[in-house]
């Protein structure tokens, strides 16, 4: 009895252990990779801003890259998460006809964002908005904001806030056309809890 | 010298940074007036709370949420004419919920009052 008392707490104790670790399963793992039908994508407004070296950047220079588009600030805490994985994404994809695009909202422009991407040892391209382009996306007003465009130019996916690394990784992946089932690198360089966005996968 | 309270209510789950914030980078709240009869002379912040967030579990934001209050003081100069007054200001803040941030805003105050002599 005391035999299967213990077996039992012990099966009690393993789900509420369970129960209480998907319980603790933060907005990382709320959201799965969401790409369009091809049939349901739009065309990504063109724009042309200048990067940090003074040199032009427009959209249609990437027409035949997967384009992460990713509109962020300095002053926004969940933007600084996301920022690691885009350095990531652009490290090891770059060679696949892949880029990423960083859109400043800072109204200081390159004073906050020159410093901020050192310090960051950003990798990807980074501009300053001219306020038109963030209007051309929707008006963006909540950071981070970023569009996944397909190698024709279109959005295929976008997210409002912070997202998952797994769900950019599957969505990036799947526009590249990959296996969606890629295996992530091991990394420790992350924050608490996005770990499980690495272990829990669609199943799709 | 006058006080004058302004009592602020944020949306539930967001916070504002507070009028010292944490980093360098984020924006603090801020309380300003423009030239009127009054002179400024100062402003009370409420003691801000630590709160760490899930896009900063480390480092604790030095935060305002729910419902506050600032306390603006004011000097009335001798030669203040007695009668209706109002002075006009601006609050600047920039708000997030624990997975964006909403671009920084700056909203009108205004007080209006009466000095008597």
């Amino acid at each position: 009895m005391k035999r299967f008392f213990n077996k039992r707490a012990l099966q009690i104790l393993a789900i509420a252990g369970i129960a209480a670790y998907l319980a603790s399963c933060s907005f990382y793992e709320a959201e799965w990779p969401a790409v369009k039908e091809e049939k349901d994508r739009k065309k990504a407004p063109e724009f042309a801003l200048k990067d940090a070296s003074g040199e032009t950047a427009k959209l249609s220079d990437y027409r035949g890259k997967v384009v992460l588009l990713n509109f962020w600030a300095t002053w926004c805490g969940p933007c600084e998460i996301e920022i690691p994985w885009f350095i990531e994404f652009q490290r090891q994809y770059k060679d696949r006809d892949f880029a990423v695009l960083g859109v400043s909202l800072d109204e200081d422009g390159w004073k906050s964002v020159l410093p901020f991407v050192a310090r960051e040892k950003v990798n990807y391209r980074v501009m300053v908005t001219n306020e038109q382009v963030d209007q051309m996306y929707g008006g963006v007003d909540s950071l981070p904001t970023t569009f996944i465009i397909d190698r024709e130019g279109r959005v295929a996916s976008s997210h409002v806030g912070l997202a998952s690394k797994n769900t950019y990784r599957q969505e990036i992946l799947t526009l590249l056309g990959s296996p969606k089932h890629e295996s992530p690198p091991i990394s420790f360089n992350r924050p608490p809890g996005d770990l499980r966005a690495d272990l829990f996968r669609p199943s799709r | 010298m006058v006080e004058a309270k302004v009592p602020l209510s944020l949306t539930e789950g967001y916070h504002v940074n507070s009028n010292k914030p944490s980093d360098e980078y984020l924006i603090p709240l801020q309380l300003t007036w423009s030239k009127g009869i009054l002179e400024p002379a100062g402003v009370v912040y409420p003691k801000p709370r630590l709160e760490k967030y899930q896009f900063s579990p480390d480092k604790p934001l030095s935060v305002f949420s729910g419902s506050f209050e600032l306390i603006a003081k004011f000097m009335v100069p001798a030669t203040a004419p007695a009668g209706p007054a109002a002075m006009a200001g601006k609050l600047r803040y920039q708000a997030c919920n624990n997975t964006m941030c909403l671009t920084p805003k700056t909203m009108d105050v205004a007080i209006q009052l009466d000095i008597v002599k």
